[in-house]
């Protein structure tokens, strides 16, 4: 069984409100009703913002009718997922031990898409903490692939990723740490981007691993992403790892194509992938190739040590980050006889296995006597990378490989077997290392009619290249089925 | 004074809180005293998500002190500190680890000894927790209350080299180092509300010997009174230890100030593994020159440079005790006072001795002290219109509530007395006594007190016995 709610593009949707021609409440009532009608099964959203979502839509048609624009994204509705903090709005992380709080402030990234007319439709459901592959690990229970329910939509941004595909919202954020945007967004067949870091600011993204965690764009197309991203983008000077420096707009150019453009398809993202995903790979060098790029096969084997580098990287960091919650301040607390009992009484109740499982990982690999054996060696490793992708950037413009080794898997195929699941992440987990960018752009089914998602890769702030890239990609892919027939009623006006 | 036979081997870590308008990494006021928990934001309370932006001020706050602890100012970078305490929001200290922004430095005591300083780092501070109910110590209490708003106030760490070798030589460090952040604009340095902490590494070696002891760290010394006594305390106990056939074991130890004593916090098997590594969060502190000369720009000279300045100034008029003076007034910021008074042309003896003693004895009065008034009031002394008891009465009122010196005089009824009418009296009390006078001439200048004390009697008290002396001298040099 599928299932689809609105069809409607971010870019017609804010077009149509911008010009009057539809109102913003229309268009948040008809996503209202598909998510009341869908994700019943589907379980994308953690917390709807009904409320908030309608006054939203309210003012922005008020601002329509008073002559004024107001932006970009004016009246879309734009799906958050629950590591971003929204002022007065719950915030959970999929954790049990963030139950009931709400913070304070919003986070840089929500602040702009206000700014720029968007309605925040509701917080989405994700691994907890971010810590897995699947969107299994969430106090609140599995998201399932609107392709097929009985698979996992990918993670950790999985609930932003279904609600995206199945037209719950024509846009979300998700956050990639190791391939939390992209792994998703090739198994629920939509467009996911990991901008460069330090393009999105992180303010108000709840820390995974700080300096890996990069926030970015769901959506069911290439233009929609890169209106999204246009948005989020920029410098902010409460995120000191901002960069502060002009940004090109990549909306304007997503039709320069790619002629005489040079694509290397990387080996070490192509080779022990499924013949399925790996025949697609090789379709998309073809097409770019017939659209005037220059395409060459090329090996960058250093990027094989990411996977290990980043399970002691990534670890070490959240042990940090997740310190923090302790039960002193806000959220789960578990009285006990003295504050240290208190603390581990708290935190043995709040998280789950797979952050218990990375904290000691990472706290491991902090302690005495092995800090230079692994988290010293693991930074080594990240220079390699980091150098060895200079060399391959001096010769081609992008790379091209897989997104996912696999097309989605069962819902709890992985769950028993932890490295199983880690590799799911081996051909996303690169860039993130690198600080690069990287997106999946759908690209045909794979074995049983399932998306398959084509990975771009492009150095530090080579998103320009990178969407034009994914532009071209997008117009020669094979049809992604949409996730179809929508149940009766969904979808209200709005298709 | 360490037992015969033994020295003693001291390094301190001092922790001093920077004098910026607002903390470490967020905007929030850095202020001492406040209403607890009103100065925060999700930043200093370290909510999910909220990340820090380093303050530029603290920068420069901690490159002023490395310059007066002649370090060397490098490229740095932040570190992540890991442990649990309740009064830590984040569960980490963000400081500096392997990398601190000042090495190598030293400071010079009062009395020319250099002490090493290894490094002078920037770091958060944390919070406060206050145990309640029950007994009210960490142990037995109820519950515990935390006020953050001391969270995330920046701080510099300055530890020193081994170097110190007595718990005198410790006070003097600490006052040494006190001064020199005063004088550095960076901190005020007040260890009664904690702006100055101390911890002190402490050990004991045989006399000759060269091998280092096993340390102890001995915390929770609020005033340079309690460091003094709890490292004085410490040796000794080390030393018993050793004597009677023991070892030291190395341990954080708690100075408790009312039974005078230290007791064992925590042995090193207990001591936290922190698993530092570099805050992801921040970028490398890396500042440019002009960001260094701006950073240092109109630091005035440091306190060994200005006890020099003023002994030059007091023009060979110094004793022994006189030096010890001058070291009082610059570690309390008061050399600028005594150099006015003796620039205005007060005795240079006399504006020291007042500044060291009677106005160096009201520190809080001197911070709001104004220099003209001062001056004037050494002047009234210096020229005998006041006697040194009544000086002292109109000081204590001038450094209560300020005024004019000349008016708080009359209104104590120390009317001065006219220069003619003092003339007179001593005049009156020399035609009186003929013999005494004579005596006087001959050069027997006991008789002065004696005519001192006829002249206090015919005015009750008025005269100053300096004006009365030199009359005396004008009038036997006239005869
Ligand atoms: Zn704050």
């Amino acid at each position: 069984m599928s299932l689809s709610g609105v069809s409607a593009t971010a870019l017609s949707l804010a077009t149509d409100v911008r010009s009057g021609t539809i109102k913003a409440t229309e268009v948040i009532d008809a996503h209202l009703a598909a998510i009341a009608a869908l994700d019943g099964e589907l379980n994308a959203f953690v917390h709807v913002l009904d409320g908030a979502a309608r006054e939203a839509a309210v003012a922005v048609d008020r601002r329509v009718e008073a002559g004024e624009d107001p932006g970009p994204l004016a009246g879309v509705p734009v799906a958050v997922k629950d590591n971003l903090c929204l002022r007065g709005a719950p915030t959970t992380c999929g954790s049990r031990i963030l139950e009931g709080w709400s913070p304070p402030y919003s986070a840089t990234v929500l602040e702009r898409l206000v700014d720029a007319g968007a309605i925040l439709v509701g917080k989405t459901n994700m691994d907890e903490f971010a810590m897995g592959s699947s969107t299994e690990t969430s106090v609140y229970g599995p998201t399932r692939n609107p392709h097929d329910l009985s698979r996992v939509p990918g993670g950790s941004s999985g609930g932003s990723a279904a609600a995206v595909a199945a037209g719950l919202a024509p846009l979300a954020l998700g956050s990639d740490t190791g391939g939390s945007i992209r792994q998703p967004a090739a198994f629920c067949g939509v467009v996911g981007v990991k901008p460069t870091y330090g393009t999105v600011s992180r303010f108000g993204l709840v820390a995974f691993a700080s300096s890996l965690d990069q926030i970015g764009p769901f959506a069911r197309n290439v233009a929609d992403a890169a209106l999204l991203f246009d948005v989020i983008a920029g410098h902010d000077p409460l995120d000191s790892t901002s960069l502060d420096r002009p940004l090109v707009q990549v909306g304007p150019c997503l039709a320069d194509g790619v002629a005489g453009m040079r694509v290397g398809v990387l080996a070490e993202l192509v080779d022990g992938v499924d013949a399925d995903v790996a025949a697609r790979v090789h379709e998309a060098a073809e097409a770019l190739a017939a659209a005037g790029a220059i395409v060459e096969e090329l090996s960058v084997p250093e990027v094989r040590y990411g996977l290990p580098a980043y399970y002691l990287i990534a670890p070490a960091e959240a042990s940090s980050n997740l310190s923090r919650y302790d039960g002193v301040r806000y959220g789960l607390r578990v009285e006990a006889s003295d504050v240290a009992a208190m603390n581990s009484a708290t935190r043995a109740a709040g998280f789950g296995p797979e952050v218990k499982r990375r904290i000691m990982l990472g706290t491991y690999a902090l302690s005495a006597g092995y800090y230079e054996a692994y988290y010293g060696q693991a930074m080594k490793v990240r220079t390699v990378i980091v150098d060895a992708f200079a060399a391959a950037y001096r010769g081609v413009d992008v790379l091209l490989g897989a997104t996912t080794p696999t097309t989605a898997f069962p819902i709890g195929a992985k769950t028993g077997d932890p490295l199983s699941m880690y590799l799911s992440d081996v051909c996303t987990i690169p860039t993130n290392l690198a600080g690069h960018a990287a997106m999946s752009v759908p690209f045909g089914t794979g074995a049983g009619g399932l998306p398959v998602g084509v990975q771009v890769l492009a150095p530090a702030l080579g998103e320009l290249q990178m969407f034009r890239v994914a532009s071209v990609l997008e117009a020669a892919a094979p049809p992604t089925p949409a996730p179809s027939p929508p149940p009766q009623g969904s979808g209200g006006g709005v298709r | 004074m360490s037992p015969a036979g033994w020295e003693a081997v001291i390094g301190l870590e001092v922790h001093c809180e920077l004098l910026t308008a607002t903390k470490l990494f967020c905007g929030c006021r850095n202020a001492f005293g406040d209403e607890p928990n009103t100065n925060v934001c999700p930043v200093c309370l370290g909510l999910p998500g909220s990340l820090p932006v380093l303050n530029e001020r603290a920068v420069e706050f901690a490159m002023r002190i490395g310059t007066a602890l002649n370090c060397e100012i490098r490229p740095s970078v932040f570190h992540r500190k890991n442990y649990f305490y309740p009064d830590m929001p984040k569960d980490y200290q963000i400081s500096q680890y392997d990398e601190p922004i000042n090495v190598d430095g030293w400071l010079e005591l009062p009395d020319s000894t250099r002490v090493g300083i290894v490094r002078a780092h920037i770091e958060e501070d944390t919070g406060k927790t206050t145990h309640v109910g029950g007994g009210g110590r960490i142990h037995d209490a109820a519950h515990a209350l935390v006020d953050y708003n001391r969270a995330g106030v920046p701080l510099v760490e300055i530890v020193s080299a081994p170097d110190i070798r007595s718990a005198d030589q410790a006070r003097l460090y600490a006052a040494e180092l006190r001064a020199i952040l005063v004088a550095s604009g960076a901190s005020d340095g007040r260890m009664e509300e904690g702006s100055m902490r101390v911890d002190a590494n402490v050990s004991v070696r045989r006399y000759g010997s060269d091998e280092m002891g096993t340390r102890c760290e001995v915390k929770n010394l609020n005033s340079l009174r309690s460091l003094g006594r709890a490292i004085e305390h410490e040796i000794g106990r080390q030393v018993a230890v050793v004597e009677s056939g023991g070892a030291v074991a190395q341990q954080t130890r708690h100075w408790d100030e009312a039974k005078g004593v230290t007791v064992a916090l925590r042995s090193k098997e207990e001591a936290f593994d922190y698993r530092y590594f570099p805050e992801p969060d921040l970028v490398p502190l890396a500042p440019d020159r002009s960001f260094r000369q701006r950073a240092v720009a109109g630091m005035g000279p440091m306190p060994a440079e200005r006890r020099r300045r003023l002994v030059a100034l007091l023009a060979g008029e110094v004793s022994a005790s006189g030096l010890d003076q001058v070291a009082t007034v610059v570690e309390l910021d008061l050399d600028g006072l005594v150099a006015a008074a003796i620039e205005a042309g007060i005795g240079p003896a006399l504006a020291l001795a007042r500044t060291a003693n009677e106005a160096a004895a009201d520190a809080e009065g001197t911070r709001h002290l104004d220099p003209g008034a001062y001056v004037k009031w050494l002047r009234m002394e210096n020229d005998g219109i006041l006697s040194a008891t009544q000086a002292k009465a109109v000081l204590a009122e001038l450094l209560d509530r300020g005024g004019d010196p000349a008016e708080i005089a009359a209104a104590k009824g120390f009317e001065a007395m006219a220069e003619d009418s003092l003339v007179a009296v001593v005049g009156e009390v020399v035609t009186r006594s003929p013999a005494e006078w004579e005596r006087y001439c001959q050069g027997d200048e006991k008789l002065a007190q004696f005519f001192i004390g006829q002249v206090m009697k015919a005015t009750r008290g008025k005269a100053s016995g300096k004006a009365v002396v030199a009359e005396l001298k004008r009038l036997s040099a006239g005869a």
